[in-house]
């Protein structure tokens, strides 16, 4: 179900990927003044937007669940969030090690984008410990489309609020490309989609072998003769179950 | 829908009134609070942004314990059911205890401000009044329709006092930047200053864009 062009989009990604390293490492210029730490840029600005978009990916999914009550669109939105939260990670890592390269410091608080950065990912931090506390499955599911929901909303009203509250020092990228020359930009531009790419192939990587294993889970108990595929059993994620 | 709200606030207000649980257990805590801050940072007065934080995060963190308590009597005495099988559309529920809320964070800055004023400032903000009234009745609003949606959430799961606080404090951090900031210049030791439009902004976009999610989506909260 989830396996249909993986093979095409995981050969894409790859291409993609390489690509983009390619034109970080021999094609983009060193930067005038931070010299070659600023090609820590390519990585971090493309994690983050990618990161942010999925956060919001996983609200929309959770619109569509609570629309029309499919559990797969709530698998859709929890491994979308699941995933956004590692890049979120990533992101803060790369941008501390950027932070200290560039500014002398690992965490700064006058910049904006790493502060609501910082608080998006706390929410979502809570995202599973919300869906490990609620025992019933559809409950489980019609609460954590609220949640994706609610902080979707948060996401660019937080990154709102906290830009007016702060200095004006962090490098806007999308905005000031004009600054930006033709090959960072090229290279830039390609890093996101590459990201993008990983992202969605690493989704649909995931969707697949949590599908499959829930199928190869009710095979069995289909062979051990169970009529009931509900019986609890212990659980160690919190992701969906179908 | 309206007598259904009504009769729902009717009910909480005269619950909290023959209880006592919740607002002056809020009163308690942060009154606390100014006299932990006292001796944390060692100072006789505040002024300016320091106070600002200190009077926006105790108010805060009174509201989490507020938003704790706001459905625990719904979920113990069964008032969920009760609430179900009356004909009533389900947004009253929500309509209700964010009014609730509201009513109680009113209450509890009354207090709270006075002896913030009288704790912790050196003289009397009377300049800086009406501008703080503003940026607490619409941080308020906010935090009371946040709170209910986070309350909400909370109680049907089985670490309610814990995921309050884990959700609700990031969810409010723009209100605390808006509300602090703006209040910041009123609370100055110089004198009372300009309170800043923008601010205000923020606080209202915030109270109108969860206020519309949290009328859209409260239904799904409740249980079938």
């Amino acid at each position: 179900m989830f396996g249909r062009g993986l093979k095409t989009l995981s050969c894409v990604t790859v291409v993609l990927i390489v690509g983009a390293f390619a034109l970080v490492f021999f094609y983009a210029p060193n930067d005038a003044d931070q010299g070659f730490i600023q090609k820590i840029f390519y990585l971090h600005v493309p994690l983050a937007i990618v990161a942010l978009c999925g956060f919001v990916a996983g609200g929309i999914y959770g619109i569509l669940y609570l629309r029309s009550g499919d559990r797969m669109h709530d698998l859709r939105s929890y491994v979308a969030i699941h995933l956004s939260l590692i890049l979120a990670v990533a992101t803060l890592i790369s941008g501390s090690i950027w932070a200290r390269a560039s500014w002398g410091h690992w965490w700064v608080w006058d910049e904006p984008t790493l502060v609501s950065f910082l608080i998006v990912f706390l929410l979502y931090a809570c995202y599973q410990p919300l869906r490990f506390s609620i025992e019933d499955p559809q409950t489980q599911a019609r609460y954590a489309a609220v949640f994706s929901i609610v902080a979707g909303a948060f996401v660019p009203l937080n990154f709102m609020a906290v830009r007016m509250a702060q200095s004006v020092a962090h490098p806007r990228v999308l905005t000031s490309t004009t600054a930006m020359p033709g090959s960072m930009f090229l290279t830039f531009m390609l890093s996101i989609v590459a990201m993008a790419c990983l992202y969605v192939t690493l989704w649909k990587y995931e969707l697949a072998s949590k599908h499959a294993s829930m199928q190869l889970r009710q095979l069995r108990r289909k062979l051990a003769g169970e009529d009931d595929g509900w019986t609890p059993r212990a659980r160690r994620s919190a992701a969906p179950q179908l | 829908m309206r007598r259904a709200v009504v009769a729902l606030v009717r009910k909480d207000l005269r619950l909290e009134a023959r209880t006592r649980e919740s607002v002056p257990a809020m009163v308690l805590f942060s009154l606390g609070t100014f006299v932990l801050f006292h001796f944390a940072l060692d100072a006789q007065t505040v002024a300016g942004n320091l106070a600002a934080g200190v009077l926006w995060v105790t108010l805060l963190l009174a509201a989490v314990l507020g938003i704790n308590r706001l459905f625990v009597a719904e979920r113990e005495e069964g008032g969920f059911d009760g609430f179900l099988l009356a004909p009533v559309d389900r947004t009253a529920m929500f309509v209700a205890k964010a009014s609730v809320l509201f009513a109680f964070l009113v209450l509890l800055e009354v207090v709270a401000v006075a002896a913030f004023a009288i704790l912790l400032l050196e003289r009397p903000p009377w300049h800086a009044l009406p501008g703080l009234a503003l940026l607490l009745a619409l941080a308020d609003l906010g935090i009371a329709v946040v709170g209910t949606l986070v309350g909400a959430l909370a109680i049907q799961t089985r670490a309610r006092d814990l995921i309050v606080p884990l959700l609700a404090i990031p969810l409010s951090v723009p209100l605390v930047i808006a509300g602090a900031r703006g209040s910041a210049p009123l609370l100055a030791a110089a004198g009372a200053g300009a309170l800043e439009g923008r601010w205000l902004l923020i606080l209202g976009l915030y109270d109108l864009v969860f206020g519309l999610l949290a009328y859209a989506i409260f239904d799904f909260l409740l249980e079938e």
